[in-house]
């Protein structure tokens, strides 16, 4: 049984549809990258899977549970992370209360504070920055503490939105490395690129996108040696 | 020294004024973080706490404490109740439809008391019975003891609340990001019902200590000290807590030497003269952030 299973989603702007009938799935321990242009979707359909907008029809399921009119706070405590675009870390508390909020769901101190130990063996320069505002940190930094944030929620799942998004290319392959192990770890990854490239090396399947429905599904090795995609996305 | 002396006796008649201004400056802009909305009927909820009070303890003849802490309840109740029927329906309406819902339940509230209550003032004595000290030549009544005494108390609370507990910290979330809130497993409508709890609990203490003072009611007494409030949260910087407070005290004081040594009549006058010079100087307020607009 699929972990996340989303079937014939449709989602509208108003009155523009955005999502026009989509289906996937995502089963445990995989990387999955849904993959596309600018506007092709990507950013509202990992909106309408952890709440924060509605689908107009549909079904989304995790781990058997519908949650396609579930509350977004709700969500969370089912073990799904999501990683937003822009980052979106809480720029005016610091980088430890930003870590904090993301273990909200959780009760157990002990477990919370060896989650945390956790994410500052994997992010050592958010330990040393813990009491600094989250909103002066560089871009490379604030995307790591939005990965921290929401692995301090301990997911099953984790949704990253364009993780890449205006880092330095060092920055870049560093997140990329932290993905590999956060999957290596045991968690689901469902990953939202604009960077098809390097999101295809890590993802073990993608899907391609295209204003609103899916164009292509197949294995990430599959994609990388297919030659629409090659030119459309991977630039060569 | 008697003019020194003088002096010192309004700047702590001030400081009183203010205080009260502070801590319904405080409901005003901790909604506004939040929920991002002006709640007119804020001042609304100061009368509903001192005719609360009277009812509580002159008409039900219930202990003083418990008439205190049943006042704050119904206000803190009615602050949950007005933001569910009233704002709730609107949070994702443009902000001229929510102002206006706003100034509409000030009305409601106002009305309601006038048909219970009538327009004819009520007397109702204070419930502070504190013996005042005298500094000196200085003589501070026992009123402004308490107000001082309870508005420091109350401030602190809410400050030790904000920054260090639980749902303190999930109430600054909210207030920077509704999104990434809810991405956190905040409960967004849960922060704001808690929000307007607070904020009309503070009311209603506010309530408290302005009818110790004037000593009458009527269905229009929160009108003044809430339109003062406002303005001293926009004075402090409207959505910074500090600020709110700074502005209320500074507002209470500047009115209170104004009246004093310049005139009475236009005390009111150079109040919002202040916030207009403020306001052309640092658009945001005193504490408030400048927000960089990014294109």
């Amino acid at each position: 049984m699929a972990m996340l299973k989303v079937s014939d989603l449709n989602v509208y702007y108003g009155v523009i549809q955005a999502i026009k009938g989509i289906s996937f799935e995502v089963n445990q321990g995989e990387v999955i990258a849904l993959i596309g242009a600018n506007g092709a979707g990507k950013t509202t359909i990992l909106h309408t899977v952890t709440g924060l907008l509605r689908a107009k029809s549909g079904k989304i399921e995790f781990e058997g549970t519908d949650i396609t009119k579930m509350p977004g706070h709700k969500i969370v405590t089912l073990g799904m992370a999501h990683v937003p675009e822009g980052r979106r870390v809480f720029a005016d508390l610091s980088v430890y209360e930003n870590l904090i909020l993301g273990a909200y769901t959780r009760k157990d101190k002990e477990e919370i504070s060896k989650t945390l130990e956790m994410v500052y063996r994997r992010f050592p320069r958010l330990q040393e920055r813990k009491t600094q505002l989250a909103g002066t940190l560089s871009g490379g930094e604030q995307q790591m503490l939005a990965m921290g944030r929401a692995l301090m929620s301990h997911p099953k799942i984790i949704l990253m939105d364009e993780p890449s998004m205006g880092l330095s290319p060092i920055f870049v392959n560093e997140i990329f490395d932290i993905i590999k192990q956060v999957s290596a770890s045991g968690t689901t990854v469902l990953l939202v690129e604009q960077n098809a490239k390097k999101a295809l090396e890590i993802a073990d399947r993608a899907y391609v996108l295209e204003t609103g429905k899916i164009v292509k599904s197949a294995s990430a090795d599959e994609l990388m040696n297919d030659d629409s995609i090659k030119k459309a996305y991977l630039g060569e | 020294m008697s003019l020194l002396n003088s002096i010192l006796e309004q700047f702590i008649n001030g400081l009183r004024t203010g205080s009260i201004y502070a801590l319904i400056a405080i409901g005003y802009t901790m909604v506004y973080g939040i929920a991002k909305m002006i709640n007119f009927a804020h001042g609304d909820i100061i009368m509903i706490g001192a005719y609360s009070l009277y009812v509580y303890s002159a008409v039900l003849k219930l202990p003083v404490i418990v008439a205190i802490l049943l006042t704050v309840l119904t206000c803190s109740v009615l602050g949950i109740v007005t933001e569910k029927i009233a704002y709730k329906p609107l949070r994702n309406a443009p902000p001229l439809a929510v102002l206006i819902t706003a100034i509409g339940m000030s009305f409601l509230l106002q009305n309601i008391a006038l048909l219970i209550f009538k327009a004819t003032p009520i007397p109702f004595a204070s419930i502070i019975n504190v013996p005042g000290i005298h500094l000196g030549s200085l003589y501070i009544s026992g009123t402004t003891l308490v107000t001082l005494g309870v508005t420091t108390v109350s401030m602190i609370a809410l400050t030790l609340f904000v920054n260090k507990t639980k749902a303190g910290r999930a109430m600054r979330a909210v207030s920077e990001d509704r999104g990434a809130a809810e991405l956190m497993g905040i409960s967004v409508n849960g922060t704001i019902s808690l929000t307007f709890a607070i904020g009309s609990g503070l009311a209603a203490v506010a309530g408290i200590l302005y009818i110790s003072q004037y000593e009458t009611l009527m269905p229009t007494l929160g009108a003044l000290p809430g339109i003062k409030a406002f303005v001293a949260a926009v004075l402090g910087g409207i959505g910074s807590i500090p600020g709110a407070m700074l502005g209320g005290i500074i507002l209470g004081i500047i009115e209170s030497l104004s009246k004093a040594y310049i005139s009475t009549q236009l005390a009111d006058a150079i109040v919002y003269g202040v916030l207009v010079i403020v306001l052309l100087v640092r658009p945001s307020g005193l504490l408030g952030k400048m927000k960089i607009e990014k294109v």
